[in-house]
């Protein structure tokens, strides 16, 4: 797998080169300077983009292995009692998809704020604060869901249903305080004033994976529970 | 704002506390350093937990002075109990498996040398990767504790199966607390080995230096890149497993006990689970794991060849191709581990063919290997000879794979010790002998010193000849029905096997002894070695471009640019008769790949 410095070179520039700090050896901010190099291109994903790709697929690979596992435990044993869903875990959805939105709008106002003169106040941490409250409406809708299951004699070892039902929910309900705790290290940041873009990104697609996640499990528990 | 995540992330400065230093360290070198010598204290209790077993198999009732100490009521009068034997081994497999295997050569090595690698200054997320070691280190300590609890650590083996593993104390010794302690410590481990994955893949992919195309990456590093995407995809599933195995041990669900199952006269309050669900979720993890253990190994040990061959691999890109089948296979190969569990024959043919395909690329592996050896003036030396010695067992360990991947043959091997010869020979002392490798390699690097080469291969020797000591004969053991995880062989068929046991049992400890031979050469060369001059093995990569040990920012501030590919040896350049990577030098080169 020789390769000699006599080929010809292959630069594919992407993009034009943004101004950075020296430091990592990285190539992302780095032109080629000579036409000698076979560099592969100029530009590549930041790792948070990468990195937070990695945290879904391991926890895609979780849900993907609790949904098996609860396929595989239905076809066990006939002791497979049906459940009755409690109705606020779809008002659960409608309030964790609107928190996606209200994301999506603070990405867009820290966008203008960051290209636009900071001496315009345009408070770009309030959706941001909306969201968070949103998240925290729904894990306590969440916590209200287990008491509504729990007057009805529904316990995590009651049957098979509702040990899948407390766990989703409960695993995931996790997966969204760490969310929270996300956000308020995002706020911390943007207020700050030294919020990266890609971890403001970053979050960002944990989050609206957050609620991919819970509408996927919404219809699991509501098609096999 | 711009988009300098990277650069900020990956550049912190040089700390000056003692804390900071060496202790919660955000340095990718230290907590490389921090994995191997995790990796080496686990080895040491795994390799001791061992002799006891091997003492107790040839010698069942021999006193073993002081083992009291371990445990009052398992080794009473200095006897272990049947129990605690199976509460050693799993213990010795636990440590073996999880803080050997998957930390020394994955996590201590990948740590070290992925950055250098890449040319980059740092992990992407430095606090992530701090994380990972303590997070991993809380997983040792927990799994310490349970020779501390009441009836002692657990004794469901490494693979823990339900339901047994699920029920509590009514299922006797060994399964009350150390479950849980067990399965918390794995839970706790699944979490660190994902932020170690979380900082190789974005690093691999995202921090290369200028020039660096992914062809251009050392083999190691391909190999730990692989085995990340392994790690990512399977402790992310373990997790889960043993959080329902958890549940089930201590909240009273059923997810992995059935119906109507008596065990000492008690009816268990348990309904409806599947045993089989627990053997699924863990070796859907189980396989990919050994996979971890050896591919790494597999990159080392080719690294380690080429530079001592001095001439590249018959091909890089294919090496690489056939590490990555066998990632990807692994997952679909692991059924051939519940041959006799109950499943549908029909699974098992559907998980013997893959297991059969499996060892084409393993084979294109060794033949790279050997075809690249064929007619190479290698050098000899420690790491050479340890990775010789990785070929040598991984092909031992291989063959009897051909015989265990086919169902009508395995179901009768099956639980014998021709697995336990199968599977020591491949992912442990393969394994092992690629960490070994590893170390005499990059010693100098790692530590600024040059190990003692002469006690280097006389550790070699020594091993090379005590492992197959050890492991061959459990070959014949096992076809003459000895069957594995037994205590004592008190059945007529096998008690003309004792003999034999007894062999292993003096070469186990013969095996163990010389190991000392490498901690006292470790040890020494770290303070006393020669010191280490920058690029002691005329190696092309990127390590030997820098000081030994390498500066707290891997390349003391220089943006590394990249000009060759890793592995220019038999040219012709000013240096000799090889080119480094970051050498601007224009060579022509000889070894082109057509």
């Amino acid at each position: 797998m020789a390769t000699t410095v006599q080929q010809p070179p292959k630069v594919e520039p992407r993009r034009s080169p943004q101004p950075g700090p020296p430091g990592n050896g990285g190539f992302r901010n780095l032109l080629p300077n000579d036409g000698s190099l076979r560099a592969v291109q100029d530009h590549a994903p930041a790792p948070s983009k990468t990195g937070i790709w990695v945290v879904l697929a391991a926890i895609t690979m979780s849900f993907a292995a609790f949904t098996s596992a609860l396929v595989v435990r239905q076809g066990a044993a006939p002791d497979w009692h049906h459940l009755t869903l409690p109705n606020i875990l779809f008002w659960n959805t409608l309030v964790l998809l609107a928190s996606s939105v209200t994301l999506e709008l603070a990405r867009r106002r820290v966008a203008v704020f960051m290209g636009g003169p900071r001496t315009v106040d345009l408070s770009p941490a309030r959706w941001l604060y909306v969201t968070a409250f949103l998240g925290v409406v729904f894990v306590i809708g969440q916590y209200s869901a287990w008491l509504q299951l729990r007057s009805q004699g529904l316990y995590l070892a009651t049957n098979p249903n509702s040990s899948f039902f407390y766990l989703l929910t409960a695993i995931h309900g996790l997966h969204v305080l760490g969310g929270l705790i996300g956000l308020t290290y995002v706020i911390r940041k943007l207020n700050r004033v030294v919020l990266r873009r890609t971890t403001l990104d970053s979050f960002s697609y944990y989050w609206h994976f957050m609620g991919i996640l819970w509408v996927y499990l919404l219809l699991l528990l509501w098609m096999r529970l | 704002m711009h988009d300098t995540s990277a650069h900020a992330a990956a550049h912190h400065g040089p700390p000056t506390s003692f804390i900071r230093k060496h202790i919660f360290s955000l340095d990718h070198k230290v907590i490389g350093k921090q994995y191997y010598g995790l990796g080496l204290a686990a080895v040491i209790i795994g390799m001791v937990l061992s002799w006891i077993m091997r003492i107790h198999l040839g010698w069942t009732n021999y006193a073993i002075p002081g083992l009291h100490l371990l445990s009052k009521t398992g080794a009473p009068g200095d006897v272990i109990t049947p129990e605690y034997y199976l509460q050693v081994m799993t213990m010795h497999a636990t440590f073996m498996v999880f803080f050997v295997l998957t930390v020394a050569p994955f996590a201590a090595f990948g740590n070290f040398f992925i950055p250098i690698h890449t040319g980059a200054e740092d992990m992407p997320f430095p606090h992530f990767n701090m994380m990972s070691f303590w997070t991993t280190f809380v997983a040792f300590c927990v799994m310490l504790l349970s020779f501390f609890v009441g009836d002692g650590p657990t004794l469901g083996g490494w693979t823990q199966y339900a339901p047994l593993s699920a029920l509590g104390p009514v299922a006797g010794p060994g399964q009350g607390s150390g479950v849980v302690i067990w399965a918390t410590s794995i839970a706790i481990f699944c979490v660190g080995q994902l932020f170690g994955a979380l900082n190789f893949i974005p690093n691999i992919l995202d921090l290369r230096c200028k020039g660096m195309s992914m062809w251009r990456l050392p083999l190691p590093t391909w190999a730990w890149f692989i085995t990340s995407c392994m790690g990512l995809t399977s402790f992310s599933v373990l997790m889960p497993a043993v959080i329902l195995l958890i549940l089930d041990h201590v909240a009273g669900t059923s997810f992995f006990v059935p119906s109507n199952l008596v065990l000492n006269d008690q009816l268990q309050p348990h309904s409806g689970g599947s045993t089989l669900l627990w053997q699924h979720l863990f070796w859907f993890f189980g396989h990919p794991e050994v996979y971890i253990a050896i591919v790494p190994g597999m990159g080392i040990i080719s690294h380690v060849l080429i530079t001592n061959m001095r001439k590249p691999m018959l091909s890089h890109r294919i090496l690489v191709y056939s590490m990555g089948a066998l990632a990807v296979l692994s997952y679909m190969v692991y059924g051939h581990h519940m041959f006799v569990s109950g499943m549908n024959p029909v699974s098992s043919i559907a998980f013997s063919f893959p297991t059969l395909l499996i060892t084409i690329p393993s084979t294109i592996i060794v033949l790279i290997w050997i075809g690249s050896l064929y007619g190479a003036k290698i050098r000899i030396n420690a790491a050479s000879l340890f990775a010789l010695g990785f070929i040598s067992l991984f092909i031992t360990g291989g063959v009897s794979g051909f015989f265990l991947a086919q169902p009508s043959i395995q179901i009768l091997l099956h639980a014998t010790y021709f697995v336990v010869a199968h599977f020591h020979f491949t992912m442990a002392i393969a394994a092992i002998f690629g960490i070994f490798s590893g170390t005499y390699f990059w010693f100098p690097k790692m530590w600024g010193r040059m190990m003692n080469d002469t006690l280097g291969k006389v550790h070699f020797w020594l091993s090379f000849i005590g492992v197959y000591a050890i492991f061959m004969p459990m070959h014949y053991l096992g076809l003459a029905g000895n069957v594995r995880r037994y205590q004592a062989f008190v059945v007529d068929y096998m008690q003309p096997l004792v003999g034999v046991h007894q062999f292993i049992t003096i070469a186990a400890l013969f095996t163990g002894a010389v190991q000392f031979i490498f901690i006292y050469n470790f040890i020494h060369s770290r303070f006393w070695g020669e010191p280490a001059p920058d690029n002691p093995w005329q190696g092309t990569s990127l390590e030997w471009s820098i000081p030994s040990p390498p500066p707290h920012d891997n390349f003391g501030g220089r943006h590394v640019v990249v000009y060759h590919d890793p592995y220019q040896y038999g040219v012709q350049s000013s240096t000799g008769d090889y080119v480094m990577q970051d050498s601007p030098e224009q060579v022509k080169t000889i070894n082109e790949e057509p």
